[in-house]
């Protein structure tokens, strides 16, 4: 097979792994029946029709429901009647949401930020291992990739349990006795540290495995090149490896952006918000406020307002994907 | 016949560089304090699992276990409904998984062969699928299924877990198929072979592994997945998913953390299997887009 035993020119994070092997600009004649007629439309179907009913008509019921009065009456009676933008106005002159928006931000920024910079060090330390080093981080990585969600925020509150806990215990034996005992989830700074400290390691061996494997495309030539013109490690690394792998960079950037939202599945079970709302981010607030009050109508609005929130990076994504797609 | 994935592990790409520098003990403190960083919590979840509970409650943890015991597991595996929440699990996501490596395969088939109008309209939709909202649709999908009379239940369940493992797997499969030589789909058909027929002696054999990795992926998407199975299975007990006994069994169980850690490990190890089996390409990116934990 023509592509085997290539290396591959880039490692790209997503939709574009593995790479087509016969690029598209070597003309070939076109050997196939010119029109295939109904059948791709035939195969691409069921695919469509998925799309359609369980994200395409859901999104359009989130929009719809945050136009209309919808409590738990109507949930049960039917009749929502439209009040147009009220939900909307409601939430944003709420100064909870407004305390809400300001945390999802915060969260956000202190997980990308951790995560893209410790992974870029991981990544870094992994291409100057030797061949036994790199191995043994790559599996750590890729150990605590494989770890699932629930189980991983399972044992992270088992860890950081009060009483019995690992970690106080670790804190406590060196010399920081004030974490005798330290009720970690009833403080709200730091039950928003320990979810920040989950998602930063449950994130972690995507990112830094993904511009590891970035790296390993940077030509090593450059590096001596820049080592014999006199350049130090930081200007190596600013003139020469980050130019190369900004790229993936950014792709790697605004996935975790994007996915800082999926930090809801584990505030959810670790403090449902809590505790008082210190947990509380945009898909957090929706739910509750939606499940727990039966205010479906404002839960919608605010959903609306995530899914418009992150659309926004979605953009960048897809524009920095579309230039590394070229056949797409 | 392998895949054009597994060639790209980049483990493996590149010959051993900066002698001098590999024995760097910075360094290798370093790599140490990573490898630790990434594997104590999974570590300590097993270790947990076999301590006996007068070591686990105590105000001197153990590093290393001193004594082992079943026992909590024991406790686990007999608790109300395991089986079967096991056995729901099971079937939702193989059977999740299944509906759309078949869905998959037929979009994927028709992008990677053939031109058609709407085809690059297709494909951005599908990207766009890739990173659906989902944790902001709770509440529109709750209101629908509610109204359609499909809380509750596991097929309803199974929809949605097809339609989040649906867009990777096209992606995925629309690569493997790239890598497949056309040549030989069209000496087959030149040989008497239907277009179909072609396709599924010819070419499905070649795409097996892609087909199972994919497949294991999407199967560990689907076996994790707690928002959806915690908030449309609400009344009937008897239809819950593992990831949510496993976080109403700290309820029950309280303070038993032996056998919250026992269960933790049951519900992780086909998953931990499923990342170390595919190591290479975990690596290598090959999923890195569809699953994140």
């Amino acid at each position: 097979m023509q592509a085997t035993g290539r290396r591959p020119r880039r490692a790209t994070p997503s939709a574009t792994v593995p790479e087509t092997p016969r690029s598209e600009s070597t003309p070939r004649p076109d050997r196939r029946p010119r029109g295939s007629g109904w059948w791709p439309y035939l195969l691409i179907a069921p695919t469509v029709l998925g799309a359609a009913a369980l994200l395409l008509v859901p999104l359009l019921r989130g929009v719809l429901i945050s136009l209309q009065d919808f409590q738990l009456r109507e949930l049960i009676n039917g009749g929502a009647p439209f009040v147009g933008l009220d939900n909307y106005t409601e939430l944003l002159g709420d100064s909870l949401f407004w305390e809400v928006v300001r945390r999802t931000f915060l969260f956000m920024a202190l997980n990308v930020v951790l995560i893209m910079v410790l992974s870029t060090l991981v990544a870094l330390l992994v291409e100057r291992l030797g061949r036994f080093g790199r191995t043994m981080v790559l599996s750590g990585l890729v150990l605590a990739w494989g770890m699932p969600v629930i189980a991983a925020t399972t044992v992270f509150q088992w860890m950081f349990h009060s009483e019995y806990g690992v970690v106080n215990w670790s804190l406590t034996s060196l010399g920081f006795d004030s974490f005798d005992r330290y009720p970690w989830f009833a403080n709200g700074p730091a039950a928003f540290a320990i979810v920040v400290f989950l998602v930063v390691w449950q994130s972690i061996p995507f990112a830094a495995i993904t511009l590891y494997a970035g790296l390993t495309t940077v030509p090593r030539e450059l590096h001596e090149a820049a080592r014999l013109d006199g350049a130090g490690p930081w200007q190596a690394f600013r003139t020469i490896t980050y130019p190369m792998l900004r790229p993936i960079f950014l792709l790697v950037l605004c996935l975790e952006v994007i996915w800082t939202f999926r930090a809801f599945v584990q505030i959810w079970v670790i403090t449902q918000g809590g505790p008082g709302d210190a947990t509380t981010i945009l898909p957090v607030y929706a739910v509750q406020t939606a499940l727990s009050q039966q205010r479906y109508d404002l839960g919608s609005a605010a959903s609306m307002i995530t899914v418009l929130l992150m659309s926004t990076v979605l953009v960048v994504y897809f524009r920095q994907l579309y230039r590394q797609e070229a056949e797409l | 016949m392998t895949p054009v994935v597994s060639s790209s592990a980049p483990t493996d790409a590149r010959p051993p560089l900066r002698r001098r520098q590999r024995r760097h003990p910075l360094r290798s403190a370093l790599a140490v304090g990573v490898f630790v960083f990434c594997v104590f919590p999974v570590y300590w979840m097993f270790s947990t699992a076999f301590k006996p509970a007068t070591d686990i409650q105590t105000d001197e943890p153990q590093l290393v276990p001193t004594s082992w015991t079943l026992e909590h597991f024991r406790t686990a595996i007999s608790s109300d409904g395991f089986w079967l929440f096991w056995r729901n699990s099971l079937m939702l996501t193989v059977s999740a998984v299944l509906l759309s490596l078949v869905v998959a395969l037929a979009a994927a088939f028709a992008v990677a062969r053939m031109r058609w109008r709407g085809r690059r309209a297709f494909l951005l939709l599908i990207f766009a699928a890739q990173m659906a909202p989902w944790e902001s649709l709770i509440i529109p999908i709750y209101i629908m299924y509610r109204d359609a009379d499909l809380l509750d239940r596991l097929p309803g369940l199974t929809l949605i877990y097809f339609m989040i493992t649906l867009p990777f797997t096209i992606v995925v499969l629309r690569n493997f198929l790239a890598t497949v030589p056309e040549e030989l789909e069209e000496a087959a058909q030149v040989d008497g072979c239907t277009r179909p027929q072609a396709f599924l002696r010819v070419v499905f054999p070649l795409l097996a592994p892609g087909l199972m990795a994919t497949s294991l992926f999407g199967f560990i998407t689907a076996w994790n997945e707690f928002a959806y199975a915690n908030f449309l299975i609400i009344k009937d007990q008897d239809s819950r998913t593992l990831p949510v006994w496993l976080t109403s069994f700290q309820n029950t169980f309280g303070t038993d953390w032996g056998a919250t850690m026992a269960a933790s490990t049951l519900f992780a190890i086909p998953a931990l299997l499923i990342f170390l089996l595919l190591q290479r390409q975990v690596t290598s990116g090959f999923a890195s887009g569809a699953v994140k934990a």
